[in-house]
C-alpha cells in the first residue's frame, strides 16, 4: 500500500523530465511518458497486491503541513481509492500508447497529460479535504492547453468551456467547504473533523452547502443539465485527452460526490436523492437520445459518456451499498470501455480517414480497410451496451438492482437507457464500420487520397489490448474488484448515508 | 518618558541604508558614468540599488521584533517586519530586472527614486503615528509620480505621471483633511491614544466625516472601486518597472499601514459584520468598496486587448479580496492578508517583467497579439508568465491560491455565512471563474497562438533570474505557505 503516493510523485517528476527531454528529442519524451506512466500503474498494481480489504481508509502519508489552519498532508486508500488509482495507471498508460503519434511540441504535449495523471492521483488518493482540492484544480489546467493546442473540431472553444465549467464547479466545492470549514468551526480540513463540523451546521444550511458540494462535484461527472462541457470538450479534445477526460477525469466529480458530498451531509442527501435521481435519470436518457442522431462519430462516443454516467450519478442517488458498489464499478468500467471507443474512433478511425462524419465514413468499407480497429470497435460496443460478460454488465446490473430497493420506477426509466444504449451503438457500428458496400466501389481512390492504408501500429495494437483484456477481466470476475470496494462502502463514513444490502 | 534616540537609530538602520544607497547610486553615476555607456550605468545603479536593498533587510532582521519604539511613534510587531521584508523583496526584484528591460536615459536617477520610494513603503510599514503615516504615503507616493512620467520619450508615460499625480494629490489631501478632524474629535495623533479617546467619548457626526476621507484615501492607494480610475491609465502607460514597483510594494505597504490605521486607531468605529447598514462605520464603506471592486474589475478585465490594461483591472479585482483581509485583519489576524499582497505582488513584479522584456526586445508589448507565440520566442518567458497569471488566477498549487484560500476562510470564519463578508466571500468564489477566463486570453495568447511572421526569438540571458526567482518563489510560497504564516505566529 505504500506504494501508492510515489504514483503521485512519479506522474509530476515524469511531467518535469518530458518538458525537459522534449525541447531536444520528440521520442525520448515519449519513452519517458511511457515509463512513466507505466511505473506509476505498476505502484499502484503494487498496492493493489499487498492491500488487505479493510473498511476505513488506510493512511499512507499523514504530516502536519499548514499547522494555522489544520490542513494536513495526509494521503490514504481504501477498496474505493484504490479501484481508481489501478484505473488512472491503466488509462495513463494506454493514453501515452494512443498519442505514440504526437509530433507538435510532444515535451509539453506529455508534460501536460503527466501533471493531469498526477493531479487525478492525488484526487483519489487525498483523506484531506484541502489537499483533495488542491489536487482536484491541479487537474483542471492542463485540460485547457492539452485541448487548444492538440485538439481538432473548434478546439479553443471547446477547451474554454471545458475549463470555465470545472473552474466554475469547482468554484461551487471551494464554497461548500470554507462554508462547513468556518461555520461548522471545524478542527481541521481533514475529512472526519468536516464531517462533524458539518452536523453543526442548521438543517437549511446543511441543504444549501450539499447543494453546493454536490453539484460542484456533479457538474464535472457530467449531470443532467450541467453536462454540455462534455460533449464539445471530449470532441475538441485530441484522442489521449479524450480518453483521459470521460476515462478519468469525470471520474473525478463522481468521486468527490461519493467522498466528500455525501458523508459529509446525510440528511441533506435525503432531502435531495430523489432531484439527484432523477437528473441523473434525465442525463441517462437525453443523452442517448442525442446520441443517437449525432451525425459526427465522436459525438456518439461523447453523449454515450454522459449516458453512462448518469448511471454512476444514479448509483450514488439509490444510497444504498450495492448500487454504491455498482456505481464504482461502473466507474471502472466506463473508464475503460471510454478509453477504447475514443481510441478507436480518434486515433485509428478519424486520424487515417481525417473525417468522423457519418455521411463521409458511411461510403468507406472502414471494416475492411482496418479490421483491427472494426473488432476491437464491435467488442467495445457490445461492451458499452452492458453485454454479459463484459465489465459494463455487473456494474450497470448492482445499480439497477440497487435502485429497485428505493424506486422500481427510476429502474424501469434507467433500464429503457439500456435499451436507448444499445441503439446508438448498433447505429454507430453499422454506419462507421460497415456502411453501404455497393459504393465502395470508388473506395479505392478514397483509401489513396486519405491513407487509410497504413497500419495500425504496435503501440495502438497493445493499448487497445490492454483495455480489451481489462474490460473482459472484470467482467468475468467482477469480484476481484468488489471485493476491495464492497468493504469500503461498509465503513462508518458511509454508514449514515448508504444502506445495507437487505434494507 | 525619555525618547530613546539610540534604539530610533537601529530602528530606522533600513531606511538609512536605503538613503545612502540612493546618494551613492548618484554620486557613483556622477563620477564614473560619463563615459560608460547608457546599458553599463543602468547595470551599476541596479547592483549598487540592490546591494542597499539587501543591506536593509539584513538590519530589518536584525532589528527583529522589538515592539513600540521612540515613545509609540514607530511599532516593529509581525506585521511591520514581514511588511518591510515584503517591500524589500520586492523592491530588489523590481531592481534587479532593470538591466532587462528598456533603458531609461538616466538609470541612476531612477534607481535613486525607487529607493526613496522603498524608503516611503518601510516606513509607512511601521508608523503608528498620524503624521508620520501620512509624511510617509508622501515620502513615497511623489516618487511613484515621478517613476510613472519617468520615460520621456513617450507622451504616454507622461500621461500616466500626471494622471496619478493629481489623483494622488486629491487623495493626499482627503487623507490629511481625515486626519486632522480626527486629531480635532480626539485632540491626539497616536493611533493607541485615538483608540482610547474613540472608545471613551460618544461618536460625532464629524467622525463619520473624517471616516469617510480617511476610506477615500485608501481606496485611491489601493486602487478600489470607484477611486481606482488612475490605474488603467497608470499601469498602460508607465515604464513596465514603474508600474510593478506601483502596483507590488506600493500596495503592500499601503494595505499594511491602512490595516493597521484602522483596527489599532480605529477598531472601536468599524460597524459590525451582521448588519452594515444598521451600524455604520469604516466597515461599511470598505465593505462597499469591496465589492464594488471585485465587480468592476473583474468584469471589466474581461473586455480588455491590451495586456497592461487587463492586468490593471485585475489588480482592481485583487484589491476587492484585500480589502476583505483589511476587513477582517484584526479579528482573523494580518498573516492571511499579508500573505495574499505579497504573493499577488511576487506574480505581479513577474508579469510586469515578462512585459518589460517583451517590449524591449520586440519595441512594443500592450496588445494581447503583441505576446502571441511567446512559447516559441522565448520558452522560459512563457512558463514564468504561465505561473505569474495562473497564480493571479489562484489556480493551486501556486501562491495565489492559497492567499485567497486563506483570506476566504478568515472572513467565513470571523463574520459567518449572514454578514458583509460572508456575501462578499461567496461573490469573490464565484468571480474567480470569470477571472480565470481572462487570465487565460493572455496565456492563450502566449501559448497556444502561432508567433507573428516577422518576430524573431527573444534572447534572454542571467537577465531574467529575478524572473524565474519570481516564479520559483510563488512554486516555494504556494506548497508551503507556513514559511510565511509561522512568523506571524512568533511575532
Amino acid at each position: 500500500m505504500n506504494a501508492l503516493p510515489f504514483a503521485v510523485y512519479v506522474s509530476f517528476v515524469g511531467a518535469v523530465a518530458a518538458l525537459a527531454v522534449g525541447a531536444r528529442s520528440a521520442s525520448a519524451a515519449r519513452v519517458v511518458a511511457l515509463v512513466t506512466a507505466l511505473a506509476g500503474w505498476a505502484l499502484t498494481l503494487v498496492a493493489a497486491c499487498d492491500f488487505q480489504p479493510s473498511a476505513a481508509l488506510q493512511t499512507l502519508v499523514n504530516a502536519a503541513w499548514i499547522p494555522s489552519l489544520g490542513i494536513r498532508y495526509h494521503l490514504a486508500a481504501d477498496g474505493i481509492s484504490l479501484t481508481l488509482a489501478v484505473l488512472t495507471g491503466l488509462a495513463a498508460t494506454v493514453g501515452v500508447l494512443f498519442s505514440w503519434n504526437i509530433e507538435k511540441r510532444t515535451g509539453e504535449f506529455f508534460a501536460l497529460f503527466l501533471a493531469l495523471i498526477g493531479g487525478v492521483y492525488g484526487v483519489f488518493l487525498s483523506a484531506d479535504a484541502f489537499l483533495f482540492f488542491v489536487f482536484y484544480e491541479i487537474a483542471i489546467v492542463p485540460k485547457y492547453f492539452l485541448i487548444a493546442n492538440w485538439g481538432s473540431t473548434n478546439r479553443e472553444y471547446g477547451a474554454m468551456k471545458l475549463v470555465l465549467y470545472s473552474f466554475a464547479s469547482s468554484a461551487l466545492v471551494l464554497a461548500g467547504l470554507l462554508w462547513t470549514y468556518a461555520v461548522g468551526h471545524a478542527a481541521s480540513f481533514g475529512l472526519g473533523d468536516l464531517t462533524q463540523a458539518a452536523a453543526n451546521l442548521p438543517a437549511a444550511q446543511q441543504a444549501v452547502v450539499f447543494a453546493l458540494l454536490f453539484f460542484g462535484f456533479a457538474t464535472l461527472a457530467g449531470i443532467f443539465p450541467l453536462h454540455t462541457w462534455a460533449p464539445t470538450g471530449h470532441v475538441a479534445a485530441p484522442t489521449a485527452a479524450s480518453m483521459l477526460l470521460a476515462g478519468v477525469v469525470m471520474k473525478l466529480g463522481a468521486y468527490g460526490c461519493l467522498r466528500v458530498a455525501m458523508p459529509l451531509f446525510p440528511e441533506a442527501f435525503l432531502l435531495w436523492q430523489p432531484v439527484i435521481a432523477w437528473l441523473a435519470i434525465a442525463g441517462i436518457l437525453y443523452a442517448g437520445c442525442v446520441a443517437l442522431v449525432q451525425e459526427d462519430f465522436k459525438f456518439v462516443i461523447a453523449y454515450s459518456s454522459v449516458s453512462h454516467m448518469g448511471f454512476v450519478l444514479l448509483g450514488l442517488a439509490a444510497g444504498n451499498v450495492r448500487a454504491a458498489s455498482g456505481a464504482v464499478l461502473q466507474m471502472f468500467s466506463h473508464g475503460v470501455i471510454a478509453g477504447l471507443l475514443f481510441a478507436v474512433v480518434g486515433r485509428m478511425v478519424y486520424e487515417r480517414t481525417h473525417t468522423r462524419r457519418f455521411a463521409d465514413l458511411r461510403a468507406m468499407p472502414l471494416f475492411r480497410w482496418m479490421p483491427f480497429a472494426g473488432v476491437t470497435f464491435v467488442i467495445a460496443g457490445l461492451a458499452s451496451m452492458g453485454m454479459p460478460g463484459f465489465s459494463g454488465f455487473p456494474a450497470e446490473l448492482s445499480i439497477l438492482i440497487g435502485t429497485w430497493n428505493v424506486s422500481p420506477v427510476w429502474t424501469l426509466a434507467a433500464a429503457a437507457g439500456v435499451v436507448v444504449a444499445a441503439a446508438f451503438t448498433l447505429r454507430a457500428v453499422h454506419i462507421s464500420f460497415f456502411g453501404q458496400v455497393e459504393q465502395a466501389a470508388n473506395a479505392p481512390q478514397l483509401a489513396e487520397h486519405s491513407g487509410v492504408h497504413e497500419p495500425i501500429t504496435w503501440p495502438e495494437k497493445a493499448g487497445a489490448l490492454l483495455l480489451l483484456v481489462a474490460t473482459v477481466y472484470v467482467g468475468l470476475q467482477p469480484d476481484a474488484l468488489l471485493r476491495w470496494i464492497e468493504p469500503a462502502l461498509r465503513s462508518p463514513a458511509f454508514e449514515a448515508v448508504l444502506k445495507g444490502f437487505s434494507s | 518618558m525619555m525618547p530613546n534616540y539610540s534604539q530610533l537609530g537601529l530602528a530606522l538602520l533600513p531606511e538609512l541604508s536605503l538613503v545612502f544607497g540612493a546618494l551613492l547610486v548618484i554620486g557613483y553615476d556622477l563620477a564614473f558614468g560619463r563615459k560608460a555607456a547608457l546599458e553599463d550605468r543602468c547595470r551599476a545603479s541596479a547592483a549598487l540599488g540592490s546591494i542597499a536593498a539587501v543591506l536593509a533587510s539584513w538590519h530589518v532582521m536584525r532589528f527583529g521584533f522589538a515592539g513600540a519604539v521612540f515613545g509609540g511613534v514607530l511599532t516593529f510587531d509581525a506585521l511591520a517586519l514581514m511588511t518591510r521584508l515584503g517591500v524589500l523583496l520586492l523592491a530588489l526584484l523590481t531592481l534587479a530586472t532593470l538591466p532587462a528591460l528598456r533603458v531609461q536615459r538616466n538609470p541612476a536617477e531612477y534607481v535613486a527614486v525607487l529607493l526613496f520610494a522603498t524608503t516611503g513603503f518601510l516606513v509607512m510599514a511601521a508608523a503608528q503615528q498620524l503624521l508620520l503615516v501620512f509624511v510617509a504615503i508622501e515620502l513615497a507616493s511623489l516618487s511613484l509620480y515621478v517613476l510613472a512620467g519617468f520615460d520621456k520619450t513617450r507622451p504616454e508615460s507622461a500621461e500616466a505621471g500626471l494622471k496619478y499625480f493629481l489623483f494622488g494629490g486629491m487623495a493626499a489631501a482627503f487623507l490629511l483633511f481625515g486626519f486632522s478632524l480626527l486629531y480635532g474629535l480626539t485632540g491626539s495623533i497616536e493611533l493607541p491614544k485615538i483608540s482610547a479617546a474613540l472608545q471613551a467619548g460618544g461618536n460625532a457626526p464629524l467622525l463619520y466625516v473624517a471616516l469617510a476621507m480617511i476610506v477615500v484615501a485608501f481606496g485611491f492607494k489601493a486602487a478600489a472601486a470607484p477611486f481606482h480610475l488612475w490605474a488603467p491609465d497608470v499601469y498602460q502607460g508607465a515604464p513596465p518597472s514603474s508600474a510593478a514597483l506601483i502596483a507590488s510594494a506600493s500596495k503592500l505597504a499601503g494595505v499594511a499601514v491602512f490595516a493597521r490605521l484602522f483596527w489599532h486607531g480605529l477598531a472601536g468605529v468599524g460597524g459590525t459584520f451582521a448588519a452594515p447598514l444598521d451600524s455604520p462605520g469604516w466597515l461599511t464603506l470598505l465593505a462597499i468598496l469591496a465589492g464594488g471592486s471585485l465587480l468592476l474589475g473583474n468584469l471589466a478585465a474581461l473586455a480588455q486587448t491590451s495586456v497592461r490594461r487587463l492586468l490593471a483591472y485585475s489588480a482592481i479585482g485583487h484589491a476587492g479580496v484585500m480589502l476583505i483581509g483589511v476587513m477582517v485583519a484584526g479579528r482573523s489576524g494580518v498573516a492571511p492578508l499579508f500573505y495574499y499582497v505579497l504573493t499577488y505582488g511576487l506574480a505581479t513584479v513577474g508579469a510586469f517583467g515578462v512585459i518589460g522584456v517583451v517590449e524591449r526586445h520586440t519595441g512594443r508589448c500592450d496588445t494581447l497579439a503583441d505576446l502571441a507565440g511567446l512559447h516559441r520566442r522565448s520558452p522560459v518567458l512563457a512558463l514564468c508568465l504561465l505561473v505569474y497569471l495562473l497564480s493571479l488566477a489562484g489556480v493551486p498549487p501556486l501562491a495565489g491560491f492559497f492567499g485567497k484560500f486563506s483570506v476566504f476562510a478568515g472572513a467565513l470564519q470571523v463574520g459567518g455565512m449572514a454578514s458583509s463578508v460572508g456575501a462578499l466571500t461567496l461573490l469573490a468564489i464565484a468571480l474567480s471563474a470569470v477571472a480565470l477566463y481572462y487570465y487565460l486570453l493572455v496565456l492563450k495568447a502566449a501559448w497556444v497562438s502561432a508567433p507573428p511572421p516577422d518576430s524573431s526569438r527573444i534572447v534572454v540571458r542571467l537577465d531574467a533570474l529575478p524572473l524565474v526567482v519570481a516564479a520559483g518563489l510563488l512554486l516555494v510560497l504556494g506548497a508551503f505557505p507556513h514559511v510565511v504564516l509561522r512568523m506571524f505566529l512568533i511575532g
